[in-house]
C-alpha cells in the first residue's frame, strides 16, 4: 500500500560532530545526535521540540538532506538515502525543501525575489525562462504577496513578508516534505499567527507533510500532529499532540511544560493575590 | 507617589529621509515596588522610551516630554556627573543579550568588581567579597570558580545572572529590564524571571519589565502598558488587560497568541492593520 510508506523515517539516526585538535587539545568527537528514530506520514506534521543545544536543527538538516547522518538509515519516500556516499540530484532536491529560522539571513541581499524563486527551478529543471516566471508570480499570490513584488530585493520586505518568501521558494519545486527549522520564532506575535495559517492553508492545499521544528510548545500545540521531545541528543519523548500535551510521561517534558509562561486567568488570579497577601504581610 | 513619571514622552530621530516618530506622546509611571510591564511588539517604542530615560539615546535622537522625573526630581536635563549618580546606581538596566552585554575582554568578576569600585566606591577586598555575595545571591553555581570566567565560558543564562548581579549591586531602587530572557531557553526564563521577582520583592525596587512576550507579562507584572506604533494603547492592571482587554489591538494580540486557538486557524491582527492603513 502506498499510503501506508512514510513520507520520511529515520532509524537510528546518529551524528557526531568532530571538533579538531589543536597545540593543547586533542581531537575530539561530540555525539549531537545518538540514535533516532521517527516517521512522519503524508500531510502531516512532526514538530521537534528541544532546548538550544538539542540537537534538533542536526536532526533538521539531516532530514533536509543538508548534512549528511554519521550512522543510521534515512528513507524519503520508503528509498534509503545517504548523501555521505552521493549526492542528491534534481530528483531528491525536489522532494525535500527547507525554511530557515532568521528570513533576514536565508534571503540573499542582491538578489532580487523573482530570482530568488525561480533559481530552484533554474538548478533543478529545465522549465523554458517564461514559464519559470509565470510559476514564481503564481507563487507569490500562493504565499499572500503581490506579482509586482516580483522586482523587489528583500530589504524591501518585512521579516514576516521575508518568511512568506522563504517559504514560497521552498515550494517552488512542488516539494512533499518541508522542513521548517523555527520558522515563527524570529517573527512577532501577530506575524507569527499569519504564517502559522498560511503553513496550515498550504499543507490543506498540498498535502505537504511538514517537520517543524520549534522550542515553543504553544507553537506546537497548534500545528503538531505528532512530537518528539530531543534533549541533549536523544528523543525523550514522542507521540501523539493529544497524548503528549494531556499527560507527558518524561520529566524532561514535564519541565519543559512546568516553565512555559501560561496566560490562563486563573493563574494570574491566583499569583495576583498571593503578591497582594506577601506585600500585606511585609507591611506589617 | 510615583517613583518615575514620565509625561507625554516624544522620541524622534534623523533619519536620511527625514524625521522618525519613535516615541509619540508617551505616558509612564512606576510606583515604588511595582512590576510594570511594557509590552509591545517590533516597532513599538518600547525600548526607546525606556532608553531615553537613561540616557541612552544617539545624538540623532531628539527627546520631548512634559515630564520626566525620578522621586521628584526632573532628570530630562542632567549633566553628566549628576545622570551617572543616578543612573547605574539608582536606576540599572539589563538587556536582551547577555553575552553581548558583557566585555568579552574582561572575567565577570573584573566587570562586577569595576562597578562596585567605580558606584559605591568599594576597595578591591570589599569588592571582591561583596560580588562573591552577588554571585551567590542570584545563583551562579560555584562563584568562586565563574567569577574568574571570562564570558564566553559562560553559559547564556549564566550571564545573564551575572547581568543582574551588577544591575543589583547598588541596591537600586528601579531596575529596567528590556526583554531579558528572549534569548533564553524557556527553562532558563522561567529560572532568570522567578530570579528577578524574588529580588524584586527582596529588595523592594521597582521593576519595568520591556517585553514582546505575553506569557511573560502574564507570569510578572503587576501592570501592563500595551504600546503600539510609538502610542499608548492600553494600560492596566494585569489581570483586568487578560480578563477584558479594553483596546483592540490589545484583543487581536491575545487571541493571536496559539495557546488561544479555538477553530483550526488562529485569528490575525490585519483586521486592526488593515485599518490603520498599512
Amino acid at each position: 500500500m502506498e499510503q501506508d510508506i512514510p513520507v520520511v523515517e529515520g532509524r537510528a539516526i546518529v551524528r557526531n560532530y568532530h571538533v579538531p585538535g589543536s597545540m593543547l587539545a586533542r581531537a575530539k568527537s561530540v555525539p549531537a545526535l545518538k540514535g533516532i528514530d521517527f516517521k512522519v506520514g503524508k500531510g502531516k506534521t512532526l514538530a521537534i521540540v528541544g532546548e538550544s543545544g538539542s540537537g534538533k536543527s542536526t536532526l533538521a538538516r539531516i532530514i533536509a538532506l543538508i548534512d549528511a547522518p554519521s550512522g543510521g538509515e534515512l528513507r524519503i519516500a520508503g528509498e534509503p538515502v545517504d548523501i555521505g556516499r552521493r549526492r542528491p540530484g534534481p530528483g531528491l532536491r525536489s522532494k525535500v525543501q527547507m525554511v530557515f529560522q532568521n528570513p533576514y539571513g536565508s534571503l540573499n541581499p542582491r538578489q532580487k525575489v523573482g530570482d530568488v524563486l525561480m533559481e530552484p527551478l533554474v538548478i533543478n529543471t529545465d522549465i523554458p525562462a517564461v514559464e519559470r516566471r509565470d510559476r514564481a508570480e503564481a507563487m507569490l499570490k500562493k504565499v499572500g504577496l503581490l506579482p509586482e513584488h516580483f522586482n523587489r530585493y528583500p530589504h524591501m520586505f518585512s521579516g514576516g513578508q521575508r518568511q512568506r518568501i522563504a517559504i514560497a521558494r521552498a515550494l517552488m519545486l512542488n516539494p512533499s516534505l518541508l522542513v521548517l527549522d523555527e520558522p515563527v520564532s524570529a517573527l512577532d506575535l501577530s506575524v507569527q499567527a499569519q504564517v502559522l495559517n498560511l503553513l496550515a492553508d498550504l499543507q490543506d492545499e498540498f498535502e505537504l507533510t511538514y517537520v517543524f521544528v520549534s522550542h515553543d510548545l504553544s507553537v506546537v500545540r497548534y500545528i503538531a500532529d505528532e512530537v518528539m521531545v530531543i534533549s541533549k541528543g536523544e528523543a525523550v519523548e514522542q507521540g501523539s499532540r493529544e497524548a503528549l500535551f494531556a499527560n507527558p510521561q518524561h520529566p524532561y517534558t514535564q519541565s519543559l511544560f512546568a516553565a512555559t509562561p501560561v496566560t490562563d486567568i486563573e493563574a494570574i488570579r491566583a499569583r495576583v493575590t498571593r503578591r497582594k497577601a506577601a506585600r500585606a504581610a511585609q507591611a506589617r | 507617589m510615583a517613583l518615575l513619571n514620565i509625561r507625554n514622552l516624544t522620541v524622534k530621530f534623523a533619519t536620511a529621509t527625514g524625521s522618525f516618530t519613535a516615541v509619540d506622546g508617551i505616558d509612564v509611571h512606576v510606583d515604588r515596588g511595582e512590576v510594570l510591564a511594557i509590552v509591545g511588539e517590533s516597532g513599538s517604542g518600547k525600548s526607546v522610551s525606556m532608553l531615553a530615560v537613561m540616557g541612552l539615546l544617539p545624538d540623532t535622537a531628539t527627546i520631548t516630554a512634559d515630564e520626566m522625573t525620578y522621586d521628584g526630581r526632573d532628570i530630562s536635563n542632567l549633566s553628566g556627573a549628576e545622570r551617572r549618580r543616578l543612573i547605574g546606581r539608582e536606576i540599572t538596566m539589563i538587556f536582551q543579550e547577555p553575552i553581548a552585554s558583557l566585555n568579552p575582554a574582561f572575567t565577570v568578576g573584573f566587570q562586577i568588581e569595576e562597578v562596585l569600585r567605580l558606584n559605591l566606591g568599594l576597595g578591591r577586598k570589599a569588592a571582591q567579597a561583596r560580588a562573591l555575595d552577588l554571585f551567590r545571591a542570584v545563583g551562579i553555581p560555584e562563584p568562586e570558580v565563574k567569577i574568574r570566567s571570562y564570558p564566553h565560558q559562560l553559559s547564556g543564562g549564566q550571564c545573564q545572572r551575572v547581568m543582574i548581579a551588577m544591575a543589583i549591586a547598588s541596591n537600586p531602587r528601579l531596575l529596567i529590564a528590556d526583554e531579558p530572557t528572549t534569548a533564553l531557553d524557556v527553562t532558563i526564563q522561567k529560572q532568570i524571571l522567578d530570579l528577578l521577582m524574588k529580588l524584586q520583592e527582596d529588595y523592594g525596587m521597582a521593576l519595568i519589565l520591556i517585553t514582546h512576550d505575553m506569557g511573560v507579562v502574564a507570569e510578572t507584572a503587576d501592570r501592563v502598558v500595551v504600546q503600539y506604533r510609538g502610542k499608548k494603547m492600553e494600560e492596566a492592571d494585569v489581570l483586568s488587560l487578560f480578563e477584558a482587554p479594553q483596546h483592540p489591538y490589545t484583543r487581536a494580540l491575545l487571541s493571536a497568541l496559539p495557546e488561544n486557538a479555538t477553530g483550526d486557524r488562529l485569528p490575525t491582527v490585519s483586521d486592526f492593520f488593515q485599518r490603520e492603513g498599512t
